[in-house]
């Protein structure tokens, strides 16, 4: 059943035993319980309900907004992650310190900071109103608090990577002849590539369910600003528990579904 | 010592570096960043803080509710993080070090808990354990409470943090490939021993990193904790609700001074994670002049 | 020696006494966000009430605060509330219906439909009212933005909503469609939904969006408070509101397990009390006992009030009509 790489190393089953049992009693059998809760309503009530055309509206901005911070995130969390690696300068150790902060502070926290900060008479958004646009109550500014609340995981995947490559290989094919795009394209993104997609995945999966930082931040109107998991609520609040956990099942599935591309595409990278 | 050799380290070193202006540039580029979107959020919280003065701070840390909720988010970090690491290094050791059908599937499922928001996450738990759920019946019956109690806060803190050690070390892993664990096996190691004088030295950071995250997501968790938690005053909350409470209730800076006192909670750890590095790179050094 | 026997006999007779009489109670009190220092206050009051005549007792009360649809679905999955006191009764009506912890005639056992205390809808304007604000129909005004939180997600956003709509059916002789089509116009002036009340506040106060505030009227109250007397704000009265009534109730089965029946009923039973109602009146609830309003009438503008049972037919006509899935809000939304 199982093709192992390397028949010397021990402890395959007891591992993957573990992770199984483990992740069936905290994660799976829960959301099971969800799918069966769902179960209650036929195939037509379900359809009806994740095709509602608000829920429609709040899937795309949901899905969109998580994307585009997944993205800015790739981009900056890797910079970030070769300057603290690479160089060593004034406040390096700081900005270290303090990239995972995000995590430790509770959302709604963070929602509010930023909502204060944006908002069109905050320090950062008056600028803004004065360019004659708006960041708060916009998708710029759900994005805006979706990169802030995922911005540790790309800088933390990429990171020990990063730190492990030897930079021998680096400075050989440098002494080789190969420019530094070369070293780049040839050495780095191939070593960096899944642990970056790894991050990237992370942070978009988050981007899609956070709800605590957004809510306050996003202006939450039908159509425009309101997120998938602000429906879940409004449907919990009218008492719609089969309702809410049949979004929560197209959540899950969609979600489940772009991993496990991402994921199939890291493999493909793994065994060239 | 020939003059090629000297040319080769320089333009090694200028490979490791990069240009001095880009290298200024991404410097620059990474301190923009980080005070735009990271700093000055988190200023905003302490200054708001701290508005009323030093005072007013400790005065809301040392209050009865707050020193309740602190001592239960460590119970729930305490409980959970162990727990999540022992499942990290299992999960990140046969997904990296074998290769079977499914494995996409497994990584998948590990990485599952982040896309599931938290409001589903902390609901789920009720479906099971609630009194309507599927357990709830039994559960009272026998009088015993998991949602709304310390068994449910846990849980859910649980669910929300089981990817950050596996997915800190899946990567890391791979990198890293089989062959010193082979040839321990193959100098007549046991299992352990491999682990232990193998593994383990080569994924610390790893998992440091890993260990990090966790214990900042855990305490910091708030939606999913909110959902399975009761709000119960002094009794079911954790610090991120006390902070929302506080805040619902118009105590506009006890709200910010708790959060504050969860950031600096949180920078704790991340210097003591500072220092261990530095310490541990220390007595690398020291061992290698030997 | 004869002295030290009775001295005995006295302790002993105390502690027997005591031992028969006294007992410790914990009660868990599941109430809606701005009611903390209401029942901080009250809680002090019960605890010295209770005592006067149980000298033994020892009690405890726990609060609990959310949103009062959160909350109520924390009662019905399990929360073991003794007395639940949430923002409206259709919150209840759920528990009743769902949990199954308490009779669904629960608001027919207290006095004035279950509620001790009262409060309405008014506007909180930016000081010296430069919109110049007075009534409703202001609101649908050019340039004029209002803010107020979702009724899908907030309790108070329901009360909010339906003392519009009365405006909009009294402006228009009865009128139900030109009652929508003001409500409709109404929430064009809305740029902000925000999940909450306290939301809502924080976007009209700190973050300074919208010229007016939709608040309940001890919420308005808090906010100019916790401004600190900046000065920053005024109240503005319209000409109609709504009587919003937050209800209050024991749920028996938890109650019954934890051995809290009588006190917990005593608990609720003691805010109709004069002194309850002072404490209610001083944290800005309208209060029904006649006397107290007199004493407080100064602070507490008198405007014509509907009601959600006689104009709305209550919660469980209300509710489905206008805040379910596909109801009026629904439609305001669905029709852009």
């Amino acid at each position: 059943m199982s093709r192992r790489i390397s028949p010397v190393i021990p402890g395959f089953g007891l591992t993957l035993g573990y992770t199984l049992v483990y992740l069936s009693l905290i994660v799976l059998i829960p959301l099971a319980a969800m799918f069966v809760h769902a179960a209650q309503l036929t195939w037509d009530q379900f359809w009806a309900i994740v095709t509602a055309p608000r829920v429609l509206a709040a899937l795309q901005l949901s899905f969109g907004t998580a994307f585009v911070a997944a993205i800015i995130n790739g981009i900056i969390g890797t910079v970030l992650a070769w300057v603290l690696v690479r160089y060593t300068f004034p406040g390096r150790k700081v900005i270290d310190a303090m990239i995972d902060l995000p995590f430790a502070l509770p959302t709604a926290v963070a929602g509010i900071a930023l909502t204060a900060l944006y908002a069109p008479n905050g320090w950062i958004g008056q600028f803004a109103t004065d360019l004659g646009f708006k960041i708060a109550y916009t998708p710029m500014g759900i994005t805006l608090a979706l990169t802030f609340v995922t911005l540790p995981f790309v800088v933390r995947t990429v990171q020990p990577v990063l730190a492990d490559i030897p930079r021998e290989i680096e400075e050989a094919a440098a002494c080789l002849g190969a420019k530094p795009l070369q070293v780049f394209r040839y050495i780095l993104v191939p070593a960096l590539l899944p642990a970056w997609l790894t991050g990237f995945a992370l942070a978009f999966a988050r981007g899609v369910g956070e709800y605590g930082s957004v809510i306050f931040i996003a202006g939450n109107m039908p159509f425009k600003t309101e997120i998938l998991p602000l429906l879940i609520m409004v449907k919990l609040d009218q008492y719609d528990y089969t309702g809410a956990t049949a979004i929560g099942v197209m959540m899950l599935v969609v979600s489940f579904i772009l991993l496990l591309i991402i994921n199939l595409i890291q493999r493909r990278i793994e065994k060239p | 010592m020939s003059s090629s050799t000297q040319s080769a380290s320089s333009v090694a070193n200028a490979a490791r570096r990069g240009s001095p202006t880009s290298r200024r540039l991404l410097i620059g580029f990474g301190w923009l960043f980080f005070t735009l979107f990271l700093l000055l959020p988190l200023l905003i919280v302490v200054s708001q803080g701290l508005k009323m003065g030093v005072g007013t701070f400790v005065d809301a840390i040392i209050e009865p509710d707050a020193l309740s909720a602190l001592k239960l988010t460590i119970i729930a970090v305490v409980i959970s993080v162990p727990l999540n690491v022992v499942f990290g290094v299992s999960a990140a050791w046969c997904v990296s070090k074998y290769s079977f059908r499914g494995k996409s599937i497994l990584v998948t499922l590990i990485d599952l808990p982040f896309s599931v928001s938290p409001v589903i996450a902390g609901l789920v738990y009720v479906l099971m354990f609630g009194a309507q759920g599927f357990l709830g019946p039994w559960l009272q019956e026998h009088d015993i409470q998991i949602v709304f109690a310390l068994p449910g806060i846990v849980l859910a803190t649980i669910f929300v943090t089981v990817p950050f050690v596996a997915r800190e070390l899946i990567p890391l892993m791979q990198e890293q490939g089989t062959q010193e664990e082979e040839a321990a096996r193959l100098l007549g190691a046991n299992g352990w021993q491999m682990f232990w004088h193998v593994t383990v030295p080569n994924i610390k950071w790893g998992l440091i990193y890993g260990v990090v995250l966790c214990t900042a997501r855990a305490m910091g968790e708030f939606g999913a904790v909110s959902v399975v938690s009761g709000h119960i005053r002094g009794v079911t909350n954790t610090l991120p609700l006390h902070v929302e409470i506080l805040y619902n209730e118009y105590n506009h800076v006890a709200a910010f001074a708790v959060a504050t006192l969860l950031l600096i909670m949180a920078l704790f750890i991340l210097l003591l994670k500072q220092w261990s590095e530095s310490r541990i790179n220390r007595l690398r050094a020291s061992a290698a002049e030997e | 020696m004869s002295l030290r026997r009775y001295a005995l006999a006295a302790l002993a007779s105390a502690i027997f006494a005591g031992s028969a009489v006294a007992k410790d109670y914990e009660l868990l009190n599941v109430s809606y966000d701005p009611t903390r220092e209401l029942y901080q206050d009250y809680n002090t009051e019960f605890t010295h009430f209770w005592k006067a005549s149980h000298p033994g007792d020892n009690v405890k009360i726990q609060q609990s605060h959310g949103g009062s649809g959160k909350q109520a679905r924390g009662v019905i999955d399990g929360l073991r509330a003794d007395v639940v006191t949430l923002a409206l009764a259709g919150d209840i009506d759920e528990v009743a219906k769902l949990g199954k912890t308490l009779p669904e005639n629960w608001q027919t056992r207290l006095p004035d439909a279950s509620t001790p205390y009262t409060s309405t809808i008014v506007f909180l304007v930016r000081k010296g009212n430069p919109k110049g604000i007075k009534d409703w129909g202001d609101l649908t005004k050019d340039g004029v933005s209002v803010i107020t939180p979702n009724p899908k997600t907030s309790g108070g956003a329901r009360w909010n909503f339906l003392a519009a709509y009365a405006y909009g059916l009294k402006a228009n002789g009865g009128n139900e469609e030109k009652a929508k089509e003001y409500v409709k116009e109404l929430f064009k002036h809305v740029p902000v939904l925000d999940t909450g009340a306290r939301g809502s506040t924080i976007t009209f106060v700190n973050n300074g969006q919208g010229d007016v505030l939709l608040a309940w009227e001890n919420e308005a109250f808090l906010a100019l408070k916790e401004d600190g007397g900046n000065d920053k704000f005024d109240i503005v009265v319209p000409s109609l509101s709504i009587l919003a009534e937050p209800p209050v109730a024991v749920v028996d089965k938890n109650a019954e397990k934890k051995g809290n029946s009588e006190i917990a009923k005593a608990y609720l039973e003691h805010l109709y009390s004069p002194a309850g109602q002072e404490i209610a009146a001083k944290n800005f609830y309208r209060p029904r006992d006649a006397a107290v309003a007199a004493k407080y009438a100064q602070q507490f503008p008198k405007l014509e009030l509907v009601t959600i049972d006689k104009d709305f037919g209550g919660w469980k006509t209300a509710q489905p009509k206008f805040f379910n899935d596909g109801g009026v809000f629904d439609q305001i939304y669905q029709a852009q």
